[in-house]
């Protein structure tokens, strides 16, 4: 293989890694605070990119053409949107089920990703189709022997790069990261301490929400397209990358991100009849990981207690 | 010694077995007309009256002398309600869409019967139940246009087929616990109706072609002849049907009363402690997955064979969900819930075209509602009775 074509692997590589870290990070939020799955986070996501897509279309109905005033705009309103979304689900469906059995959780917000995923389909206006995302980065693009790195690619990886780390210094650096930390940790211990769990868990779930509507965004502007079933697939990758890095763990979710995609890509390069196996081929390897290390790569450490 | 513990529930001072005969008749009638009323207003009406019905049943003590006559008079009843469904088919006779939607109806309820025995009493959740659907009915497809088996062993293979898929999902499935075997599952469901996409030779996004059911000399497709009447083709796969659901309930209610079903419940409510008490639940957890798989394969061959063409698109993910939701409205391990409940969920939106459209949508909202406000279903599940005739207060 050329080392052009190797580029373009790579380059696509990680770009797809980083959404999905970006979405794995939710799911290990989530799982870290409340021990809960919540499994409408793909779909939360897909709301994410039609409600930016729904303010593209108002920017543009109101003359403003400026790209980055559009970008701006279409993140500061869908992550709001999606947050405050997170915030609710967390609110009303998630908190009053804490002592249900844990699977009713994970069904509850598997029928809320459903009831999402069809209300868009259903009445956005011609919301069964795909929609076509504009493309508002600038697309030159360096050729850099024999494959074209494109200055689009580069500012999102950036930024998603840049969001996952601002999210990780926020986990370990501020007050509000510890204390969500401690709520992870012993929930009954951090309440003692006098930090208000409920608002904790609602900003969890407000912060993981809010960054799968920048992966969202990201896929958009990336595939500039969006649909009503990108949330299911994706929301299902980002939560196998949680899994195979370990949930709960931050860094796991980062790791289960890019080996994911890294799967992909290698299924889709390695796979000589089509490329179109290539998400068969990484769920497959996901399935047969799970058989192998049952709690992900970094494993969860815990005991049964009777 | 029963009579002590159990309160007098005569209704009307009818003996039981005689309520529970009309009760069915009621039914039977009832669901007949359902099935024929061709207008959503008449359909509308005919739910309302259904849910007037129910409440009312509850008012006046019915249910309690319909479940004494169920629990003394068992046999009986449920020979009455195999005759009645029997008999609702052949008054059906030549109506070739009715008769279509009650079949569609019992199959999902035979995998509604199968996932209870995996969801409902061994707790493990089920999220690839389209999947084995699919697998029976893709199976059906090739055996019947490649093969000369007969068709009723083109159904066991169905089954066959969907546990050896299941085998391969055994090992993952049985070493996580909770929530991961439930993400094993749905990442299957996904992977499964991508493969079938992208697989040229079954039929990609297309689907295939699927051969009739011939049985004994007998065509499936061809209308059968009751004194001088020609009825539906429809009417032979709705017998198939009805004895495939009969047998399923049966088969899962046998199971949950044995002591491997008493095993099951041990292992859904403490693993830890099950295999403390030398329960061994990893033998529990296989037998339970892969008896429910071979029911959910026959039942998709058979449904395959009945709609002679399957796509992709049938045996998507939402579809798995729907398939959970049965189990879930009906109330977990509750069979004649799970009846119900799948008569609601598959029944309801065929009957009222409206739906048919928003049926993921509205299940999905009628299960949050439910694991909400009444987590256990529809009509949950008894207390198991422990020792001969003891039975619970009810």
């Amino acid at each position: 293989m050329d080392i052009g074509l190797f580029g373009q692997y790579l380059a696509n590589g990680v770009m797809l890694g980083t959404m999905y870290a970006l979405v794995a990070v939710g799911f290990t939020l989530f799982f870290g605070v409340l021990d809960v799955i919540k499994f409408s986070h793909g779909d939360v996501l897909m709301l994410g990119s039609f409600t930016g897509f729904t303010v593209y279309i108002g920017l543009l109905s109101l003359g403003i053409e400026n790209p980055w005033v559009m970008i701006a705009a279409i993140l500061v309103v869908s992550i709001i949107t999606t947050a405050a979304l997170g915030a609710i689900i967390a609110r009303y469906l998630v908190l009053p089920l804490k002592s249900a059995p844990p699977l009713n959780i994970l069904l509850i917000t598997l029928m809320l990703g459903t009831a999402i995923r069809e209300a868009v389909r259903l009445f956005y206006p011609d919301g069964s189709n795909p929609k076509a995302f504009p493309a508002l980065l600038p697309t030159a693009s360096v050729d850099l022997g024999g494959f074209a790195l494109r200055a689009d690619s580069v500012i999102l990886v950036a930024a998603g790069i840049a969001v996952i780390i601002g999210l990780n210094l926020v986990i370990n650096r501020t007050r509000l990261g510890l204390a969500i930390r401690a709520v992870a940790q012993d929930e009954e211990t951090a309440k003692i301490m006098g930090i208000n769990y409920t608002m904790i868990v609602l900003v969890t779930f407000a912060i993981g929400s809010g960054a799968a509507a920048f992966a969202g965004i990201m896929n958009g502007l990336y595939y500039n397209e969006v649909n009503f079933g990108m949330g299911l697939l994706l929301g299902l990758i980002g939560f196998c990358a949680a899994i195979i890095g370990g949930l709960g763990n931050i860094y796991g979710a980062i790791l289960g991100g890019f080996l994911f995609a890294g799967l992909q890509t290698i299924g889709a390069v390695a796979l000589p009849f089509a490329s179109a196996y290539k998400d068969v081929f990484a769920f497959g390897v996901v399935i047969a990981l799970m058989a192998w290390k049952p709690t992900g790569l970094i494993a969860e450490r815990s005991s049964d207690r009777v | 010694m029963q009579n002590k513990t159990i309160p007098d529930t005569r209704w009307m001072g009818l003996p039981h077995l005689a309520v529970g005969l009309i009760v069915i008749a009621a039914i039977a009638l009832f669901g007949w007309q359902f099935l024929l009323a061709d207008s959503e207003i008449a359909v509308l009406g005919m739910v309302a009256l259904a849910a007037m019905a129910a409440f009312g049943v509850g008012k006046t003590g019915l249910n309690k002398s319909m479940s004494a006559a169920m629990r003394n008079h068992g046999r009986s009843m449920n020979i009455a309600i195999l005759l009645a469904l029997v008999c609702v088919i052949f008054l059906l006779g030549g109506e070739h869409f009715p008769l279509l939607m009650l079949t569609t109806t019992l199959l999902y309820m035979t995998v509604a019967f199968g996932l209870n025995a995996q969801f409902g009493l061994t707790g493990m959740v089920n999220f690839a139940g389209a999947s084995f659907f699919g697998v029976g009915a893709y199976t059906a497809a090739v055996l019947t246009n490649h093969s000369a088996l007969p068709p009723i062993l083109i159904l066991v293979a169905g089954g066959v087929f969907s546990a050896l898929i299941g085998c391969l999902l055994i090992v993952p499935v049985v070493r996580t616990a909770g929530h991961y075997s439930a993400v094993v599952t749905i990442a299957f469901s996904v992977m499964f109706k991508t493969f079938l996409e992208v697989n040229d030779v079954l039929g990609g996004p297309q689907g295939l072609m699927v051969g009739p059911m011939k049985t004994f000399g007998w065509d499936f497709n061809s209308s059968p002849l009751l004194m001088g009447m020609e009825l539906s083709f429809y009417v032979n796969y709705a017998l198939l049907g009805a004895g495939l659901a009969a047998l399923a309930f049966m088969f899962v209610q046998r199971l949950e009363r044995s002591w491997i079903g008493l095993t099951l419940d041990s292992v859904r409510l403490d693993e830890t402690a099950s295999a403390c008490f030398g329960l061994n639940v990893v033998r529990a957890k296989v037998l339970a997955f892969t008896f429910g798989n071979i029911l959910i394969g026959i039942a998709g061959a058979l449904y395959g064979m009945m709609i002679s063409f399957i796509a992709p698109n049938s045996f998507s993910f939402s579809d798995s969900l729907l398939m959970v939701a049965i189990v879930l409205l009906g109330g977990l391990g509750s069979l004649w819930g799970t009846a119900l409940a799948a008569v609601i969920v598959v029944l309801l939106p065929e009957k009222l075209q409206i739906l048919q459209e928003y049926r993921f949508l509205l299940f999905s909202v009628v299960v949050i509602l439910m694991l909400l406000f009444r987590p256990e279903g529809l009509m949950p599940r008894k207390v198991r009775s422990y020792f001969p005739n003891w039975r619970p207060e009810q």
